[in-house]
């Protein structure tokens, strides 16, 4: 398991290297003089050489590439020029709200998706089924801003059930004292109920926004591998040797019919990670999307490379973590390793 | 008979509702099974055998259902129990053993839990003493470290093995009644000699009732003591095993008997005895040329044994990769094939001649050896650039499952056409069509089924179809992958017919894969053994098979079924 593990990483490395290349490139590709944006409209075309030779931006692309390795090997993505900030204490204090958002989104859809799958596959052409199948088409043919809109609007301006939309807590509360990023973990941690109960309010509707739209995949994944694997031969060796049905669909089924699930999955979330700019701004959310979006406008190109390097690692330790779990799943997989 | 049957089937009727409707898979059956009784179904496929024993154990897929009839298990109607009674029954009193014992276990469920899994649905044992009762089980099915083996995983472990693991599975709670469903089907006969007597014995020991469900009257006659003979949805014929094999009654049952290959019969004695004799076409005189077509020498073909070998991690590695890491598949073989002969190459799966063959079709590459195709090298030509030559023409092959050779998008005519659009050199739509529909009258498939699309075409009619595309360009050299190993024992008759008057009328040489020795028998002059990547034995096909040299070969011919009580009248009658 542990040498299936270290040979996963050691073809991640070849990877992360092609992102960082690639980071480069792309952000120097980018349209717009940065040096001629970071001196301001006003200054004279004198203060913008300054800025450029200060930057390094004069330099050959090479140099300048082996100046940003240096950097990033000490952990320095470079500084913000909108937020004034370095990019690396911006993405370690957004990155955590992202993830709380999208790991919560996912949580939801899959208590909702998995099952609904599972029934759907057990009961074809059933109501169910049906069920199933209208709920995954709306959720996914709805544009996530939309579905935020009207859950805003129903939730709180017509019924004001939920808290106004306007970012992690309240702003009576102050956030709890960092450990993990996530709100909901660190209120507990200092013993705050009442600070938990305030993020959770906040996080209820985007967190349903995201789960709505996800749910789609994971349940048509869910059913279709589940009816694939209701087909197979050895349920129908279990039934032949009088299993019970919950014995049949968990043990027997459900595990097999997880397999592509798991791919599908990590999928999902990387692509929600990167995907819910969207949600972030309905509700005003601060988290590594929509700062990346706004980098990207004012041609700032550090934050813009920060933020899709650490897609770029958080994909591959995510692949690298579904890897893992089909191995546990599967144990083939452990053998081919 | 004054007891009770164990099992008693009566008028039984199930219907499948399709999109065309309903159809009957089975109509109006009566069988009934003794306690302690061995009875066999035999049947072609959609004979309705399968489909018999699903009724009963009441696991018809959803579009299935008993319309009408009764079954009745020591007394229990079973078509009136509910449903969890049912779930009683199956497992501990009635139980079943699949096709296919590697699909028929959860793949990714160590075999031990699975056998547990049974043994507590069933109250058998408690969790003390569970995997003690799981091993033992293991045990009593011969299964060699049954303490290692229990943690195995399905796909750690050979087709037979996998099988015995089914096997304890459907004995674990000493049933009454073993429903055994093709269980040998895709074993190799070996194999299927140490599962058979395996089941025999067990079910001996225990007093239990069989119903074996095979394709195979040999197998039917050599282990079970009555006979039920099916087709399409119907019972024709029921008797003891010798009755069935010495003195068949019904037309159908003659037929089966006569298509089934075994010693002491021709070709032409498989085929009906009311088929209309083929004028045989004028038979090409051998070429005098008495060089041999294909000669292979020392060939050998190695494979990295470990799948890790072809990861990354290997690009970190120090050094060149040890040396044990390599698997010969093929282990310096040498033979030749003379012109207008055909020979047999005989062995049990993962012997190595499947690899021999696409090494010699120039699919894959060898490790090392010689490949000489009338006089011209062609093993050191990459299987890459093979494809394209000239010389590919002349060398086809025909594959093992005529479904899956077949493009599913292709009507037969444009699958037949599809190599001489590559290399026939044949212009122009008409011509090409014309083309086929020679080569369709030489292989007896009738020009209406030219256009239609291979799920429109029955097994038989797909196999002329995959010969039809082989002769297209009139090649010299026909490599014949188990053309008949998926086709039922009437339609392998004709097959094996039409291959031998075809390579008698257009003067091919037959490299003949297989790994029944009684069709190589009736078609093959001479035949290769092989075992492991090796030629254990080799010579005239009646001198190997009358009189083996090799223990192996021995072996093999000694593990096919076939009854005790040979039957010296069966000739007379039929002659």
């Amino acid at each position: 398991m542990l040498r299936m593990i270290l040979q996963r990483l050691m073809i991640a490395v070849p990877s992360l290297i092609g992102v960082v290349i690639v980071t480069f490139l792309l952000t120097r590709a980018l349209p717009g003089d940065t040096a001629a944006y970071f001196a301001g409209p006003a200054a004279t075309q004198e203060a913008i050489d300054q800025i450029r030779v200060k930057l390094g931006l004069d330099k050959p692309l090479i140099v300048q590439f082996g100046r940003y390795v240096q950097d990033l090997a000490r952990g320095e993505l470079g500084m913000s020029l909108t937020t004034g900030q370095p990019v690396a204490t911006d993405i370690r204090t957004r990155l955590p709200a992202s993830a709380e958002l999208t790991l919560l989104g996912l949580i939801v859809s899959m208590v909702i998706a998995v099952p609904l799958g599972i029934f759907a596959a057990t009961r074809p052409g059933s109501m169910v089924d049906h069920l199933c199948r209208v709920i995954a088409t709306a959720g996914v043919s709805l544009p996530v801003f939309f579905t935020g809109l009207i859950l805003v609007y129903v939730f709180y301006y017509l019924l004001g059930l939920a808290p106004a939309p306007l970012g992690r807590l309240d702003i009576f509360f102050s956030p709890p004292p960092q450990v993990t990023g996530f709100f909901l973990i660190d209120s507990l941690i200092a013993g705050d109920g009442d600070m938990f109960l305030a993020s959770l309010k906040q996080l209820i509707l985007p967190v349903l926004t995201l789960a709505i739209f996800s749910i789609a995949p994971i349940a048509r994944m869910t059913r279709a591998s589940m009816l694939a694997v209701l087909a197979s031969d050895f349920i129908r060796t279990a039934r032949a040797s009088g299993l019970s049905p919950k014995t049949v669909i968990v043990t027997y089924a459900f595990r097999n019919a997880m397999l592509p699930v798991i791919t599908t999955l990590g999928m999902v979330f990387s692509f929600l990670l990167g995907a819910n700019v969207l949600v972030e701004k309905v509700f005003a959310w601060p988290g590594i999307g929509s700062y990346a979006v706004e980098a990207l406008v004012a041609s700032d190109f550090a934050p813009v490379q920060g933020f899709v390097l650490t897609m770029a690692v958080m994909y591959v330790v995510l692949n690298l973590l579904i890897d893992i779990l089909y191995g546990v799943v599967d144990p083939r997989v452990r053998i081919e390793a | 008979m004054t007891t009770l049957p164990l099992l008693d089937i009566r008028d039984l009727t199930v219907e499948f509702s399709t999109r065309r409707g309903i159809v009957c898979a089975v109509e109006r059956i009566d069988v009934s099974v003794g306690k302690g009784e061995t009875l066999a179904i035999v049947g072609e496929s959609g004979s309705g055998k399968s489909v018999t024993s699903y009724a009963v154990m009441r696991i018809l897929d959803r579009a299935g259902c008993i319309a009408e009839g009764t079954i009745t298990f020591s007394g229990i109607d079973l078509r009136a129990a509910s449903e969890s009674d049912m779930r009683n029954l199956r497992g501990r009193e009635i139980s079943m053993i699949f096709q296919n014992p590697r699909a028929a276990l959860n793949p990714i469920r160590k075999v031990g839990h699975q056998i547990e899994d049974v043994l507590m649905q069933h109250a058998q044992a408690g969790s003390q003493d569970v995997t003690a009762k799981a091993i033992e089980l293991l045990e009593q099915v011969r299964i060699a470290r049954p303490r290692e083996r229990y943690h195995a995983y399905p796909f750690e472990l050979s087709g037979g093995m996998c099988q015995r693991i089914v096997i304890a599975l459907a004995l674990a709670c000493r049933p009454q009644l073993l429903i055994a469903d093709e269980p040998t089907t895709g074993l190799d006969v070996t194999t299927q000699k140490t599962v058979m007597e395996l089941v025999v014995e067990l079910t001996r020991q225990r007093g239990m009732s069989t119903i074996l469900i095979t394709h195979d009257l040999g197998l039917a006659a050599t282990y079970c003591d009555r006979v039920t003979v099916m087709e399409k949805g119907h019972i024709v014929e029921t008797a003891t095993a010798r009755a069935i094999f010495t003195a068949p009654e019904h037309a159908y049952t003659r037929r089966l008997m006569r298509a089934t290959p075994r010693p002491g019969v021709s070709l032409r004695d498989l085929l009906p005895e009311d088929a209309i004799a083929r004028p045989t076409a004028q038979v090409l005189p051998i070429a005098a040329d008495k060089t041999p077509l294909l000669v292979v020498e020392k060939l050998v073909k190695e494979y990295p044994s470990q799948g890790a070998s072809r990861s990354l991690a290997n690009l970190f590695r120090r050094g060149p990769a040890p040396e044990s890491e390599t698997f010969r598949a093929v282990d310096g073989i040498s033979f030749s094939i003379g012109r207008g002969e055909s020979v047999g190459l005989v062995g049990e799966s993962g012997c190595g001649k499947s690899t021999t063959s696409t090494m010699i079709m120039r699919l894959t590459d060898a490790t090392s050896g010689l490949i000489q195709f009338d006089g011209a090298d062609i093993g050191t030509i990459p299987a890459k650039s093979f494809a394209r030559l000239a010389i590919r023409k002349r060398i086809q092959m025909v594959f093992q499952d005529a479904t899956d050779s077949l493009n599913p998008r292709f009507t037969a005519a444009r699958a037949i056409a599809d190599p001489i659009l590559r290399l026939g050199g044949i212009k122009g739509r008409n011509a090409v069509r014309a083309r086929c529909e020679v080569l369709a009258r030489q292989v007896g498939l009738p020009l209406d089924l030219l256009d239609r699309f291979p799920h429109q075409l029955s097994g038989g009619q797909k196999a002329r179809v995959g010969i039809a595309r082989a002769i297209a360009l009139h090649p010299e050299l026909m490599i014949l992958d188990e053309p008949t190993a998926a086709l039922d024992v009437s339609v392998q008759a004709v097959v094996l017919n039409l291959l031998q008057e075809l390579k008698e009328t257009l003067g091919m040489s037959y490299l003949f894969v297989s790994h029944d020795l009684n069709v190589v028998r009736l078609l093959c002059d001479r035949v290769l053994v092989m075992r492991a990547g090796r030629i254990v034995e080799q010579g005239p096909t009646n001198q190997v098979l009358h009189a083996p040299e090799a223990d192996y070969t021995r072996e093999l011919l000694a593990a096919i079924p076939h009854p005790t009580f040979e039957p010296e009248s069966n000739h007379a009658r039929s002659a």
